[in-house]
């Protein structure tokens, strides 16, 4: 019998779900998937359709385009979220540069999980916020 | 090659599998067609894995169609035979459904292990069972494995124990109190009595459905609400045969479907005491129950194989792997069966893959044996000539009846390449994530996809160059996709491929 990996003490840690009590981050677990990815595999994939919401819990990637990397990830950083509110295919690649361990929920499930976790939704607009502070600085 | 009486003793094999599930037997058939030498090990006295012992209830989640619109013996007819291992010799296709006794759609664990058993038995499939694998190192040139019968060597592993070892969170106080899923008993045991499940998947709605004749009262809960396959189309979720307990629970009928997390199980009066917190709800319960019945999954047992540096995520449930389902972090060591839901893929819509089930993972048993023929013994790729002006009719054709690309949607892909002195040439199926990752010559990837609205259609991927474009075609009521719509579409995309000729018939 194998018991073991309290997932909600890593989760915890990720400032995007910093508000939640343990209950919630423990619904949390169980709501998004954890998914690996090699380095070098793609994670987004520009144009393709069928996305969704990732965040990062170990390892790095990279945002690309066109082969170019543009900006790096780490634990607690997430992507994907912005193609999903849009409705539209990934503008860009975001790529492992390391073994990778994210978090994922599909992109069909964003607005229901963002609608029932208003304080996730604040941290994320928080992030969104810096964002666009530091695109137009 | 050894006698029939003891088979695959110690020493050297170019290839070792560990595990004589449907996971195990089919890649050892496969291999065996490629003429690839190699061991079979099985720490049980007979093929069928799992399907010795599970599911509990004796009937599986997965269907086999008896009847289907294609002949048994067709290759069309695996897209409705859930259960049954390839074989491509006639008298090796469709064993399941020839073993089932027309009660139901769902096999039997019986119909389904003695389909398994015929399998081995037909296709002459051998293995060294009760042969327990102790403990793996690394030594040149590959593997060794120790097992109760002595050493083997191994150029290549190839793990295929299934999902099986039971597994409980440890976030739970008290959960060592509650019995697995796999020690629960007969339903009778549970007669008149108040029941606690924790977990919402199937292992848990099949418990409940089995006890729904039998409890008194029944909790069945987890922090996240329930999920079926009918709504979220997939079968990882919940599947429509197990909705009985959650249709008492949404009708009142006294047994309920709690979204709560579990803290702490406590022993009380003979009984339990269960501490929950709402998720989807606020509040703490303290449920009383007088059995609690832990349906939290399993595990790979991976025996020391972290401890050679294979990686692992999901908690340490499943090895990381490449999209050939090798090991991410230690070459050389393979999985297939079950395991193989490790290898992701695009999981498009977040429909995950097949590869749970026997269903999926047959085929990825099939392209992995490939895999190891050419990129290990340097076999050639079993690879056919198209010409240009069948290539549409020849994709449509594949995308409303392939069983690969069906059983897989979104995950294999079916793949034409176009060298420039052969011409197009069928590759057969790759896994998808490789072929639009993986970079290399001008080439087509089909399959089949459902997006999040359950739209049904093929997808069709274009690599030129370095970039990778996707093109998604038209569904069709019938699933029929050779429509006029679909042929002037897809000689649009193919263009460079065929040339002008085709297209507008």
């Amino acid at each position: 019998m194998r018991t073991d990996g309290d997932i909600t003490q890593i989760l915890s840690g990720i400032g995007l779900f910093t508000d939640l009590a343990r209950p919630q981050l423990e619904e949390i677990a169980h709501t998004f998937d954890e998914q690996y990815f090699n380095p070098g595999e793609r994670i987004l994939r520009k144009g393709f359709t069928g996305t969704g919401f990732y965040v990062i819990v170990e390892g790095e990637a990279s945002i690309e385009v066109e082969g170019r990397p543009i900006a790096r990830l780490g634990r607690g950083d997430f992507f994907g979220e912005i193609s999903i509110l849009l409705g539209e295919p990934p503008s860009t690649d975001v790529v492992a540069i390391s073994p990778l361990t994210c978090l994922v929920l599909a992109g069909s499930d964003v607005q229901e999980f963002l609608e029932g976790h208003p304080k996730v939704m604040f941290r994320i607009l928080q992030a969104e916020a810096a964002k666009l502070r530091s695109t137009v600085r | 090659m050894t006698s029939a009486q003891s088979p695959f003793p110690p020493g050297s094999y170019p290839v070792v599998i560990i595990g004589s599930g449907p996971g195990g037997l089919q890649t050892s058939y496969f291999l065996t067609q490629w003429g690839i030498d190699h061991a079979l090990l099985s720490r049980d006295e007979a093929p069928g894995g799992m399907f010795q012992r599970y599911p509990l209830f004796q009937r599986l989640v997965t269907w086999t169609k008896p009847h289907a619109l294609d002949d048994r013996r067709t290759r069309e007819y695996e897209r409705y035979d859930w259960n049954s291992l390839l074989g491509t010799e006639l008298e090796n296709r469709a064993l399941v459904p020839a073993l089932m006794d027309g009660s139901s759609y769902f096999p039997s664990r019986a119909e389904m292990h003695g389909g398994i058993t015929e399998f081995a038995t037909r296709a002459g499939l051998q293995a060294s069972y009760g042969t327990e694998w102790e403990s793996t190192r690394l030594t040149e040139g590959g593997f060794t494995v120790t097992t109760n019968k002595g050493e083997y060597h191994a150029g290549l592993l190839i793990i295929a124990v299934g999902m099986t070892e039971p597994w409980k969170p440890s976030n739970i106080e008290g959960i060592e109190q509650a019995p697995h899923y796999i020690e629960v008993g007969e339903p009778a045991q549970y007669a008149g009595k108040r029941v606690f499940i924790i977990g919402k998947r199937n292992s848990g709605f099949e418990i409940a459905d089995a006890l729904l004749p039998w409890v008194k009262s029944m909790v069945i809960a987890s922090p996240r609400p329930a999920r079926f396959s009918v709504f979220v189309k997939s079968t990882a979720a919940a599947r429509a045969r197990y909705i009985q307990p959650y249709e008492d629970h949404v009708l009142g009928g006294g047994n309920l479907v709690l979204d709560a997390a579990v803290p702490r199980i406590e022993r009380h009066n003979g009984g339990y005491l269960v501490h929950t917190s709402g998720t989807t709800h606020p509040g703490d319960l303290v449920i009383e129950a007088d059995e609690v019945i832990a349906a939290t999954g399993f595990a790979t047992p991976l025996n020391d194989l972290p401890q050679l540096g294979v990686s692992t995520f999901y908690q340490g449930r499943l090895p990381a792997q490449t999209p050939f389902w090798e090991s991410a972090s230690t070459p050389g060591i393979y999985f297939a069966g079950s395991i193989t839901q490790g290898a992701i893929g695009m999981k498009k819509y977040g429909i995950p893959s097949n590869s749970a089930a026997v269903h999926g993972f047959r085929y990825n048993s099939k392209v992995l044996a490939a895999h190891i023929a050419v990129t290990h013994f340097g076999k050639q790729p079993q690879r056919r000539k198209i010409a240009p002006q069948d290539l549409v009719e020849y994709l449509l054709q594949e995308a409303s009846s392939a069983p690969e690309l069906w059983n897989q949607q979104s995950y294999l892909a079916l793949v034409v390449t176009l060298d420039r002195k052969q011409g197009l040439q069928d590759e057969g199926f790759w896994p998808l994530s490789h072929f639009v990752d993986a970079g290399g010559e001008d080439a087509i990837a089909l399959t089949v996809e459902t997006d999040d609205q359950g739209d049904i259609h093929p997808a069709i991927y274009v690599r030129s160059g370095a970039n990778v474009g996707e093109h998604l075609l038209e569904s069709h009521p019938l699933h029929q996709f050779g429509t006029k719509e679909n042929r002037i579409r897809l000689a649009s995309v193919l263009q460079p491929f065929i040339g002008k000729q085709e297209g507008s018939k």
